[in-house]
């Protein structure tokens, strides 16, 4: 059975007008008005034990609406939810638990204390067994690599290093699924890398199901094998990134470099776009059309080649495209 | 049970430990605290110099209802900012994550921010009651001190409730809570005085509806011997202390309906 | 000049949206005005000998004083201050504008809008209440001698303002005399009681000190409780302040200034 079960879910916010003026801001104290949005229209979706899923959408489509939906802080209109066969909202306490949430934009540790110390008022909120503490911590701490700066206060630490420690403190307590909003936001190259590493590894080898939120494409096409698009509050794709590609332009790109100065001038059928960038010329092609082995045997029969390769669109590309597409 | 009140004393010790990081910050913190409210003890010097007494009441007796109030609302805003600064919290999305976490709402906003500054007002409070307790001649036996222990508790209880319930409207209207002030910081200015000065109306609202007058007014005239004043019957004069902690359940079970709405908006 | 004229004219403009705090600033005012009123009706009510203010003009007094409750500096300019706090005032240097004239001018703008957010809606609103309650309305002559001395307690308060950014840059010292003036300001300024019902040696003292001239001066010239003969001698003493404490918050600038060109920030 699916560990997670989203199921018709509605949710709609009513949304204060705002009016301007001294009187108007006078009188909104006591009486308002009032439009209606829809956060979530009717969603469903369905996620197994030890899957790491891309959530994503752009800004208000209502990816936050369903993870606070989720982890039992927020009551749908309609609709049906089981986590691990509760309904969050209902049995928030027990819920939490074995939930792990972390919020890229916002800190849940003690900012001015040593990072140690949040977590060991975590393992008295989360009543962690002493034993059990120790082991997780310990286990942690060195996947991570965060022992250096486990006495230094929180608000002394750099963002890759404080979102470290985050995500020990969303996993302190062993839960079963994880929630990531927005993980990597700000991070140079290498702490996002780590962060990647590790998301990885919790998924594969403690089959903790995650479900991830962000912008970041590099982030889906590195860690998800499913990505599941809203826009608008509806569900628009669920599926794998190959899916999504073959559902929104098959388009391939080959990148060549041929001898200095010389122009290339392709009229073949199939071919979409030819631009060049940094002496480099990339040939945007519909492999139904042409394929790539012909196209590539027709330019290295007319130009002198010194290296070639195909790529597929970059997947922010097919996600914009994607998004055009749905006008979202 | 146990287990919250071990967590509630963690959460007072970080707190307390947070603080402290910044020591020089905190000593004066709290002098400009002390001082802060001691000026409105020294204003009030000034108008009995002026006018030589309120409608009857000497500055000494005027002193031991000061006294008591600000003891307990100093106590109260210590333990209670998490209550008082709960807009910030709501708007910051920090209650989201005190949601996500398997223990009472309640007891991790209480725990987020213990003012040690606060110990200024309470100074100064405990330092009026002081002054006028002597001066009164007052005997303090046993029973007096433990009346007066259960009175000041029975304030910060109170005062909790009244902030649990200036938060519980920031639920509804986050813009509402500033007005909501005028409840805490506007009834500790009002019970500054013996509540027979004012106007019958204003008294039935600090009995009846926040029952502030259960905090200093009817016990201070127990301990004055004076509780001819009212008409109120004795024996609630007697446990005025415990109106405090109906009034804080009371307020608690308000707040959770505040709850119910916040999660079903998310505002 | 105008540069000046403008950037004040811009934070004016600015501070004018901040609406919200401003009802819950007239409610909390509004209460606060109101205890105060029933507390001296119960304290006038057993005076045996005339007082240096009558009740009427006392319940006028609560209720301007309320009004301009924002005029007084409780607070540096925040903005400034974390400039300073965050190492940035040598960025601030590279702007051909002075220093403190620009700090000067922001002040005036932090202390004219909040006030003028509350205190005629404020006023409007008390003016319903029923006599013995309610504020008087000024004389002419008192009107005549209000709107000066207001004028000069912004500027004067603005110069306050200054000073408490400009002690950001002692940084720990500095927020200890920070902590300390609203204290100061409280009770000397009359926000808290009438400076009339002050005792008498201490009225004669604070007559000269830079407080009355923030709050209690002009309120007491719209009570009517000081003359217009008087004057001359109170917006003497205003100006006197207000130049003061110019001069003490120049050099004091100059002197951080320097030392902070020297160390490089």
């Amino acid at each position: 059975m699916a560990q997670i079960l989203v199921e018709d879910i509605t949710k709609t916010f009513k949304v204060s007008k705002r009016k301007e003026g001294l009187l108007n801001a006078f009188l909104s104290v006591f009486r308002r008005e009032y439009t209606t949005i829809k956060a979530l229209d009717s969603i469903s979706f369905k996620i197994d034990e030890g899957e790491l899923v891309g959530y994503i959408g752009p800004n208000g489509a209502g990816k936050s609406t369903t993870i606070k939906i989720l982890s039992g802080i927020l009551v749908p209109d309609s609709g049906d939810c089981r986590v691990l066969g509760r309904i969050p909202w209902k049995e928030r306490i027990e819920h939490v638990r074995d939930v792990g949430v972390v919020f890229g934009q916002r800190t849940q540790l003690w900012w001015d204390l040593p990072v140690i110390e949040s977590f060991e008022l975590l393992k008295d909120i989360y009543k962690i067994k002493e034993n059990e503490y120790k082991r997780a911590l310990e286990e942690l701490i060195e996947v991570l690599n965060i022992k250096s700066f486990l006495d230094i206060p929180v608000r002394q630490l750099s963002l890759g290093q404080r979102m470290r420690c985050e995500l020990v403190a969303s996993l302190i307590h062993s839960p079963s699924i994880l929630f990531l909003d927005e993980p990597t936001i700000g991070l140079d190259a290498v702490s996002k890398l780590a962060i990647r590493e590790f998301i990885k590894r919790i998924n594969v080898e403690k089959g903790t199901t995650i479900i991830l939120t962000t912008h970041d494409m590099d982030d889906i096409e590195s860690l998800c094998s499913r990505i599941i698009i809203i826009g608008s509050g509806k569900i628009l794709y669920d599926g794998t990134i190959e899916g999504l590609r073959e559902k929104v332009s098959k388009d391939r790109i080959l990148i060549i470099d041929i001898e200095d100065g010389k122009d290339l001038n392709l009229r073949l059928d199939g071919i979409k776009s030819v631009n060049n960038e940094n002496s480099r010329w990339y040939i945007t092609f519909d492999p139904e059309k042409i394929s790539p082995s012909e196209l590539i045997f027709k330019i290295t029969n007319a130009y002198n080649v010194k290296d070639l390769f195909v790529e597929n669109p970059p997947i922010e590309e097919i996600i914009a495209k994607f998004y055009l597409e749905q006008k979202i | 049970m146990l287990d919250d009140v071990r967590l509630y004393f963690r959460y007072i010790g970080i707190s307390i430990k947070s603080q402290l990081q910044y020591k020089t910050s905190f000593i004066l913190l709290t002098i400009g605290n002390f001082l802060l409210t001691f000026m409105d003890f020294v204003g009030i010097i000034f108008l009995f110099e002026r006018f030589g007494s309120l409608k009857g009441w000497r500055l000494e007796e005027l002193a031991l209802f000061y006294g008591i109030i600000h003891t307990s609302f100093a106590i109260s805003e210590a333990f209670s900012r998490g209550f008082d600064i709960f807009d910030r919290l709501v708007r910051n999305g920090n209650f989201d994550r005190i949601l996500l976490r398997p223990r009472s709402p309640i007891l991790q906003i209480l725990g987020i921010d213990f003012q040690l500054m606060r110990w200024g007002r309470f100074l100064q409070g405990f330092v009026v009651l002081i002054y006028g307790l002597i001066h009164l001649g007052v005997m303090l036996d046993i029973f007096k001190i433990l009346f007066l222990v259960s009175v000041i508790i029975g304030g910060v209880l109170t005062f909790s409730g009244i902030f649990i319930l200036q938060a519980t409207l920031s639920f509804w209207s986050v813009q509402s809570l500033e007005i909501a002030n005028s409840f805490s910081y506007g009834g500790v200015e009002l019970a500054s005085y013996p509540l027979s000065i004012y106007p019958k109306v204003f008294r039935e609202i600090f009995i009846f509806i926040i029952p502030i007058a259960f905090i200093n007014y009817f016990p201070g005239l127990m301990i004055l011997g004076k509780e001819g004043l009212t008409e109120i019957p004795r024996l609630i004069l007697y446990i005025s202390p415990i109106i405090g902690s109906i009034f804080f359940y009371i307020s608690c079970k308000i707040w959770y309906i505040g709850i119910r709405h916040y999660s079903s908006t998310g505002s | 000049m105008k540069s000046y004229l403008s950037i004040l004219k811009i934070r004016f403009l600015m501070l004018l949206q901040y609406r919200v705090p401003a009802i819950a600033g007239i409610f909390t005012q509004f209460f606060f005005g109101f205890v105060r009123i029933m507390v001296f009706q119960a304290f006038y009510s057993n005076a045996v000998t005339v007082q240096p203010i009558s009740l009427a003009q006392t319940v006028t007094y609560i209720w301007i004083t309320q009004a301009l409750f924002r005029l007084l500096p409780w607070e540096g300019d925040s903005e400034v201050q974390e400039i300073i706090k965050s190492g940035n005032l040598a960025y601030e240097l590279v702007r051909p504008l002075d220093l403190y004239s620009l700090w000067l001018f922001r002040a005036i703008a932090q202390r004219l809008a909040p006030t003028l957010l509350r205190s005629i809606p404020l006023i409007l609103i008390t003016s319903l209440l029923p006599s013995g309650y309610s504020p008087e309305l000024p004389s002419l002559s008192a009107f005549l001698s209000f709107i000066p001395t207001l004028a000069l307690a912004f500027v004067l308060s603005a110069t306050v303002t200054v000073l408490m950014n400009i002690f950001t840059l002692w940084t720990i010292s500095g927020d200890g005399i920070n902590r300390t003036i609203p204290a100061l300001v409280l009770l000397f300024s009359g926000s808290l009681i009438p400076i009339p019902l002050f005792p008498n040696w201490m009225q004669n003292i604070l007559k000269y000190m830079p407080f009355s001239g923030l709050l209690d001066t002009p309120v007491r010239f719209y009570t009517g409780n000081l003359p217009i003969s008087e004057l001359p001698p109170y917006i003497a003493i205003q100006v006197f302040w207000i130049f003061a404490l110019i001069i003490l918050g120049r050099s004091l600038l100059v002197i951080k200034l320097k030392s902070i060109v020297v160390q490089g920030g």
